[in-house]
């Protein structure tokens, strides 16, 4: 009797093994392609080509990673390629908030609900910048000469009707001032002209900027996230990251954060996404991510699971509610 | 003279047996890159970047990494000629202009001082801007603050204007070979409003019409329909094959100083400003058509057709690397990707570079110079070997070509739907060829006519449709007259002649 139950239980796990050992643990049988839908040279493709090298290093793979560009039509071509490999493991792609403003402002055919939410990695800053020839020593009083200027005052921003025009448009919806909004390719070129005294703000990510502000050629009014930035290292002689106070605190109510997360086509199973999430947390664990994470003053949030679709979920329709207000949907 | 010591503890600093290796290795690297079409020196790096992230962990390595990097930057700018020159496929943009005499010279049997005058002029033009790097960087690196909208536009116009008042076709089939160019490059995203246009639903349309994909086709599979036509054989097979023609092309380059100090200024100009190699090439190879003595041969074959844009490109993709340095602006889509390195590998790009990361920078300029050195031995001792392709039988070589062709045409975006493109193009390439219109403009079009459209749309955003903005200053204002005055050159000297006349 005695032997014969542990007969059974060992008949029963290994029966059980197989399906155990499938729903727990899968690994790429291949090479794994990592779409950036957004050119090169950018936050986006900084962040996935430095998770690509952090795999290669560590030896985090036992297949191989690489990365593609797909930025056509504000990166609704890599969106549509991963939309399309449906129950494709192979497959991940890293998203900015082109996912949800491409559909909305093109009428592109895809949506977050198409793809399998893997892991946000972080949250990218906005910044609103001046050069620092100019007199405005606060968000207040950058708001105020632009009101007073009436309607002159020209922003410069990545993109059109993407995050850089929706910060844009937030800020002329809460405090009635209007701005000309100037699109440009990259964040780089939008530094640069400001720089260069050819636009008056600009609202560029940390990376995007700080080397003008080190040099002293630019200025932080305030940034867009609820809370301070932590980062407390000396960036220039006299202030941090931290120092930048929050825009809120600045008496412009506007709070934007862009995702930088990870996604999957759909159909994927579980065991699959799991994989998927281990890694990247294992590239988070390192140092070399970290010290991404400080040189651009990232918010350092990283969901996972219900939590990370829940959050995905809400901003999307909070860019609904944005763009709506702003004009910015497609046959609006 | 503090630049001489500086530099003189850069070349200590890039003269080490492992930087020296991993230089020949990337302009190895580079030089395959260049020649593969659609491969593209962009892609090229952005593939080896990962592989430079654990390089630049050890001390000194992000210069190492930086070397090997760079080096396969300036391989990509030499290797782009060489299809360009014998097959009359550019592996890269800028090597279109390096087609026009290129390609002739190649069918005339002189291949191989057509490659060894490229890589030479190359050589010339890279060596010319990194000068200005190593000297005048601190003051040439602000002038790129003073280009917004109208200025960029300006120099587009410039492009374009050199390029249709210097050409000797009919100015109606140019203007007409423009215009379907403009057409073709306004499909896709519009940069402005953000909404897609002229895709028709069609989601392969999303893109737009990618320059590479049209030029292997326009160039490479329109010229081997046509040499189909004329009898499968390939007529530059009388190459020579030893490397005293390297010799004989070097006695004849001197005659060209004049259009190579043209070419670098040009060059230069155009990578700091950033406005990029690709502009460069046909902006110089307009201006060198026009101030030749020669300038009505040009187009048939002329050494110095193909000294102009070469000296131009690579003048301009080296003098891209200071606002990329400098500024964090890249002045072509390679140095972009090397812009992305510097920041994987930590050091921030920007006006306090110079100052903090001392040994990285000289370290790179000097690498400028030896690498350049080292891309010219390399190419100039495999020029018979790329001329003896030509030796080939064309029933051997064209099937090859159109593989490589359509491989090239699916790397781009990894879209089979480009490669059907590219057939249609081919045909588009034959027909234009039979009818004698020429491609170039259209090419020029394709290449420039998004950037010029979002830098005039931008213009007209800031001066709120005030037209006067593209002579609001000295330097937009002398910009634009200079490309009017261009653009209406042909017609103001058939009036000086006939005023003359009477």
């Amino acid at each position: 009797m005695k032997a014969n139950s542990i007969q059974f239980l060992c008949a029963a796990v290994m029966a059980a093994a197989p399906s155990l050992v499938y729903a727990q643990s899968w690994e790429p049988t291949k090479t794994v392609e990592f779409i950036i839908p957004a050119g090169t040279g950018g936050g986006a493709d900084q962040m996935a080509r430095a998770a690509q090298a952090i795999v290669a290093k560590h030896g985090l793979m036992k297949q191989s990673m690489v990365v593609v560009n797909k930025a056509g039509g504000a990166g609704a071509e890599g969106f549509l390629d991963v939309k399309g490999a449906h129950g494709d493991p192979h497959k991940i792609i890293i998203t900015l908030s082109n996912l949800f403003t491409t559909p909305l402002a093109t009428g592109v055919p895809f949506n977050w609900r198409d793809l399998t939410p893997v892991k946000m990695l972080a949250l990218d800053q906005f910044v609103l910048w001046t050069n620092s020839a100019k007199p405005h020593k606060s968000a207040k009083e950058y708001i105020a000469a632009a009101k007073a200027a009436g309607g002159k005052f020209k922003m410069a921003g990545t993109g059109s009707k993407q995050e850089d025009q929706i910060i844009t448009a937030a800020i002329e919806q809460q405090t009635g001032t209007k701005f000309i909004y100037v699109p440009f390719r990259g964040g780089g070129d939008v530094a640069v002209q400001l720089v260069g005294n050819h636009a008056d703000s600009t609202v560029n990510n940390p990376i995007e900027a700080v080397a003008h502000w080190r040099g002293g050629k630019l200025k932080p009014l305030c940034v867009f996230d609820p809370k301070r930035m932590p980062y407390k290292a000396k960036v220039t002689d006299t202030m941090s990251w931290a120092d930048i106070p929050t825009c809120k605190e600045g008496g412009l109510d506007v709070d934007y954060l862009m995702l930088r997360g990870i996604f999957m086509p759909g159909g994927v199973t579980p065991a699959q996404v799991n994989y998927y999430v281990e890694l990247f947390r294992k590239i988070q664990a390192t140092p070399e991510w970290k010290d991404l994470m400080e040189r651009g003053a990232f918010n350092q949030t990283s969901l996972e699971g219900k939590e990370y679709a829940d959050w995905v979920a809400r901003e999307e329709a909070r860019h609904v509610s944005l763009m709506k207000a702003a004009k910015f949907i497609a046959g609006q | 003279m503090d630049e001489i010591q500086s530099l003189m503890q850069g070349f200590a600093i890039a003269l080490t047996l492992k930087n020296v290796a991993l230089m020949f290795t990337g302009i190895i690297l580079g030089v395959i890159i260049g020649v593969l079409p659609g491969l593209g020196g962009a892609n090229g790096v952005a593939i080896l970047l990962p592989l430079t992230f654990s390089m630049a962990q050890s001390p000194g390595g992000t210069t190492s990494a930086i070397i090997l990097l760079s080096c396969i930057y300036w391989g990509a700018l030499f290797g782009g000629a060489i299809t360009s020159i014998l097959f009359n496929i550019p592996g890269e943009p800028w090597s279109v202009a390096t087609t026009f005499d290129g390609y002739p010279l190649a069918q005339k049997g002189r291949a191989g001082a057509a490659l060894a005058a490229a890589f030479t002029s190359s050589f010339v033009g890279a060596l010319v801007a990194v000068i200005v790097i190593t000297f005048l960087s601190p003051i040439v690196a602000n002038f790129a603050l003073e280009f917004g909208p109208p200025e960029f536009f300006a120099v587009y116009l410039l492009t374009f204007c050199a390029f249709v008042g210097m050409s000797k076709e009919p100015p109606f089939k140019t203007l007409a070979t423009m215009m379907l160019g403009f057409a073709l490059a306004s499909v896709g995203t519009d940069p402005v409003t953000g909404t897609l246009r002229l895709t028709f639903g069609s989601t392969h349309l999303l893109t737009g019409f990618d320059f590479l994909i049209a030029v292997i086709g326009l160039f490479g599979i329109g010229e081997i329909l046509l040499t189909l036509e004329e009898g499968l054989a390939f007529k530059g097979a009388q190459a020579k094959m030893n490397l005293k023609v390297v010799l004989e092309t070097w006695k004849e380059l001197p005659k060209y100083w004049l259009t190579s100090i043209r070419s670098s200024v040009v060059g230069c100009f155009m990578g700091i400003v950033p406005g990029g190699a690709t502009p460069a090439s046909f902006m110089s190879y307009g201006v060198a058509r026009r101030f030749s003595k020669d300038g009505d041969k040009f187009g048939t074959g002329m050494v110095e057709g193909v000294v102009a844009p070469e000296t131009a490109a690579h003048a301009a993709g080296t003098a891209a690397l200071l606002p990329m340095l400098t500024l964090g602006v890249p002045g072509s889509p390679t140095a972009a990707v090397l812009l992305g390195g510097l920041l994987i590998w930590g050091l921030q790009p920007g006006p306090l570079l110079f100052v903090e990361q001392k040994d990285f920078v000289w370290g790179l300029i000097a690498s400028m110079y030896l690498g350049n050195i080292v891309g010219l031995i390399v190419v100039l001792t495999c020029v018979p070997l790329f001329a003896a392709i030509l030796r080939v039988p064309f029933s051997v070589i064209a099937p090859i070509i159109m593989v490589i062709c359509a491989i090239g045409a699916y790397t781009v975006h990894n879209s089979i739907f480009d490669v059907w493109m590219m057939l249609v193009f081919g045909v588009v390439g034959y027909v234009f060829k039979k009818l004698q219109y020429p491609l170039a403009p259209l090419v020029l079009a394709i290449v420039l006519g998004d950037r010029a459209e979002s830098s005039f749309r931008q213009s007209m955003l800031v001066a709120q449709g005030d037209m006067t903005v593209f002579f609001s200053n000295a330097l937009v204002g002398s910009l634009t007259g200079l490309a009017l005055f261009l653009l209406f050159w042909p017609l103001l000297a058939l009036l000086i002649a006939r005023f003359r006349g009477r």
